[in-house]
């Protein structure tokens, strides 16, 4: 079939693609106004934190903020926009700066907002909840090593860690597995139990002591804190000069939990992470002593009081709960 | 330019006034037929005042989006203020104008928490905030175009369904507009509401942040919404700059907010009021004296024996889209 005279179909515009729809008549317009506005509001701001004057195709990005916000006696559209611009930069940046104290401590100020730029231009926020924004933060750090070179591998166990504790802080607890609930199985079926670990319990194989790293961060942030309330000011200025020495390669093995509304840090062996690894995977009571124990190194009787201590502390902190 | 942001929502402490002295509270449909009074925010660093001396307050208003975890000490802390106190949800990010429609598993989640807090009523905003599954965590301000309040109120209705609860939406501070848009902010908020036959929670200081940056009369906004649809009001303090004025959260609500408030009251009955403090957190006692300050106006509107609006009565119900304007 031969196809119509063109004088039906509408001239071809010529000119650029408009960047922001003309009206909003429909939810597709509605949506490409609101993608418009998205793209101007999260490009990153310049180093002294105002919007960029460029557009990423050349043109002056007040050209582009002109098609979508009106000015008005005080503001132009770029102005106008930059407010939005700002405001999200300030707020996502800020999120992640309370997250990730470890991060900031080992890269300083400048290179954690350079890597959290980066992070949130690639990895913008896919949650209502600012909660989630460091979600994939330690995937990003091993995808795109050059944010945190010369400490890569630091940095990616400190944001798996900083992760777990946003985890650890209000994930699921289940009701306790209690002395009560094992009295219920007989003996001889005691091998073949099936124990659950609670969800909020984080278990995690690293490669620096992070966990002590942590803790002398915050102890340096507190005393910092008490020497800005000081009236010592050579103090004030010793303590912002000592900065905390970053852990040295170490296999280390640490669950991050919580009791009673606190997060704790506890150290494992590495035969007692495999064996609550093993019990998370859903191995039965037997498989995960078997997975975790190494078979010639101790007497099985060196390693039956060891196995006692730790299922007791478990049970102690509530690690154990009911499937 | 303050590396300075809009806070949401905050809070304050009030006492009670008896009953039998609230004989015009508009107890209506949006906000589940009660009469709340004047409620805070629950904020985390009042927690432990609440929790340990256990203030008289009318009602508490939360962030849904804090609560909306599985476990852990945000939902202790909610339960032990929940045995105690009423408690009112609000949300920061349902973005009922996204054109995207909103979340799925963040409806489930939200049903969840209303399911344990029983909250009479939910509001969330007027605006959008994420665009094909990405979040901005921003009030951004929405297109006033009738296609825009369709869409908006369909996404409303939906949310409305899914919960089986009451809504009203906020109208949000803004610092810019649109070319497209086809009409003024509050006659879009009345469309949106008609047409998802929902509530109105009216923030003053909403109003008058934009008034100031937009150029427009607070007054006009108040006098034309459809009162009878009002069901909650929040206050707050904002902060002036040299070319506009942000919603900060973080200050004591301004005398020209009081006025306009003492102005809505008069317009809508006693309204279940929030004072909102974000942002430079202070004591509980001090949000609180500050939260007093509402009985102030609410007790004359209470002496003025106010009616409650009902639809179509309500002065400056707006004007019917497409009619001119005067």
């Amino acid at each position: 079939m031969k196809r119509a005279a063109n004088k039906a179909r509408p001239a071809r515009r010529s000119g650029p693609t408009p960047f922001a729809p003309a009206q909003v008549s429909s939810t597709g317009e509605l949506a490409d106004l609101q993608r418009a506005m998205w793209r101007v509001i999260s490009r990153p701001l310049t180093d002294d934190s105002r919007m960029q004057p460029r557009w990423s195709d050349g043109r002056p990005t007040s050209a582009v903020a002109k098609q979508i916000a009106k000015p008005n006696d005080r503001l132009t559209s770029f102005e106008r926009l930059e407010i939005y611009n700002r405001m999200y930069w300030f707020r996502v940046l800020d999120s992640l700066y309370d997250d990730c104290p470890g991060l900031r401590a080992v890269l300083g100020d400048k290179k954690f907002i350079a890597l959290a730029e980066a992070y949130l231009v690639k990895c913008p926020s896919i949650s209502f909840t600012l909660r989630n924004l460091p979600s994939r933060l330690a995937q990003f750090i091993r995808q795109y090593p050059r944010y945190t070179r010369p400490h890569t591998a630091l940095c990616h166990d400190l944001a798996r860690f900083e992760w777990a504790r946003v985890e650890v802080f209000d994930t699921a607890a289940n009701p306790l597995f209690t002395v009560n609930d094992l009295l219920d199985i007989p003996a001889a079926r005691q091998g073949r139990l099936k124990l659950a670990l609670q969800p909020y319990l984080q278990l995690l194989r690293l490669d620096h002591p992070v966990d002590d790293f942590i803790l002398a961060v915050k102890q340096r942030e507190a005393e910092l804190l008490r020497g800005d309330a000081s009236n010592a000011p050579s103090a004030r200025r010793r303590l912002r000069e000592r900065k905390v020495t970053l852990p040295r390669r170490a296999r280390t093995y640490v669950a991050v939990h919580r009791l009673e509304g606190q997060i704790y840090f506890k150290r494992l062996e590495p035969a007692a992470y495999r064996i609550l690894i093993a019990l998370r995977g859903g191995a039965t009571l037997e498989q995960a002593l078997a997975t975790g124990i190494p078979r010639a190194k101790h007497s099985r009787a060196d390693w039956a009081g060891r196995v006692q201590d730790w299922f007791r502390n478990w049970m102690e902190l509530g690690w154990l709960c009911r499937r | 330019m303050p590396r300075q942001f809009p806070r949401k929502p905050t809070s304050r402490g009030v006492k009670p006034l008896p009953r039998d002295s609230v004989p015009f509270m508009p107890a209506n449909k949006f906000n589940g037929y009660t009469d709340y009074g004047i409620g805070i925010g629950l904020r985390i660093p009042h927690y432990d005042h609440i929790l340990s001396r256990k203030p008289t307050v009318d009602w508490f208003e939360i962030i849904s989006e804090n609560f909306m975890v599985d476990g852990g000490r945000p939902l202790e802390v909610l339960d032990q203020i929940l045995a105690q106190y009423r408690v009112v949800q609000h949300g920061v990010a349902l973005y009922f104008g996204s054109a995207d429609g909103p979340n799925r598993e963040h409806l489930r989640r939200l049903k969840t928490l209303t399911k344990r807090t029983k909250t009479p009523w939910l509001s969330d905003h007027l605006c959008w905030g994420s665009v094909d599954g990405t979040y901005s965590h921003d009030l951004l301000p929405m297109p006033y175009t009738r296609a825009a309040a369709k869409r908006t109120a369909e996404n409303i209705r939906m949310v409305r369904d899914y919960l089986e609860l009451p809504i009203a939406v906020e109208n949000v501070s803004s610092y810019t507009e649109f070319h497209v848009s086809e009409m003024t902010e509050w006659e879009f908020l009345t469309e949106v509401v008609e047409l998802a036959d929902c509530g109105i929670l009216l923030d003053v200081n909403n109003i008058y942040v934009s008034s100031k940056n937009h150029g427009f009369n607070p007054y006009d906004y108040v006098d034309n919404v459809p009162h009878h649809r009002v069901a909650q009001m929040h206050i707050a303090g904002h902060t002036k700059f040299e070319k506009y004025i942000l919603d900060t959260h973080d200050h004591p609500v301004l005398d020209p907010v009081w006025k306009l408030y003492a102005h809505a009251i008069k317009l809508c009955g006693v309204t279940a009021t929030l004072l909102e403090w974000d942002d430079k957190i202070p004591s509980f006692d001090e949000v609180h004296n500050e939260a007093l300050k509402a009985h102030e106006f609410i007790a004359e509107a209470r002496e003025a024996k106010i009616p409650a609006p009902r639809s179509g009565l309500a002065r400056g119900r707006a004007r019917p889209l497409g009619a001119p304007r005067t």
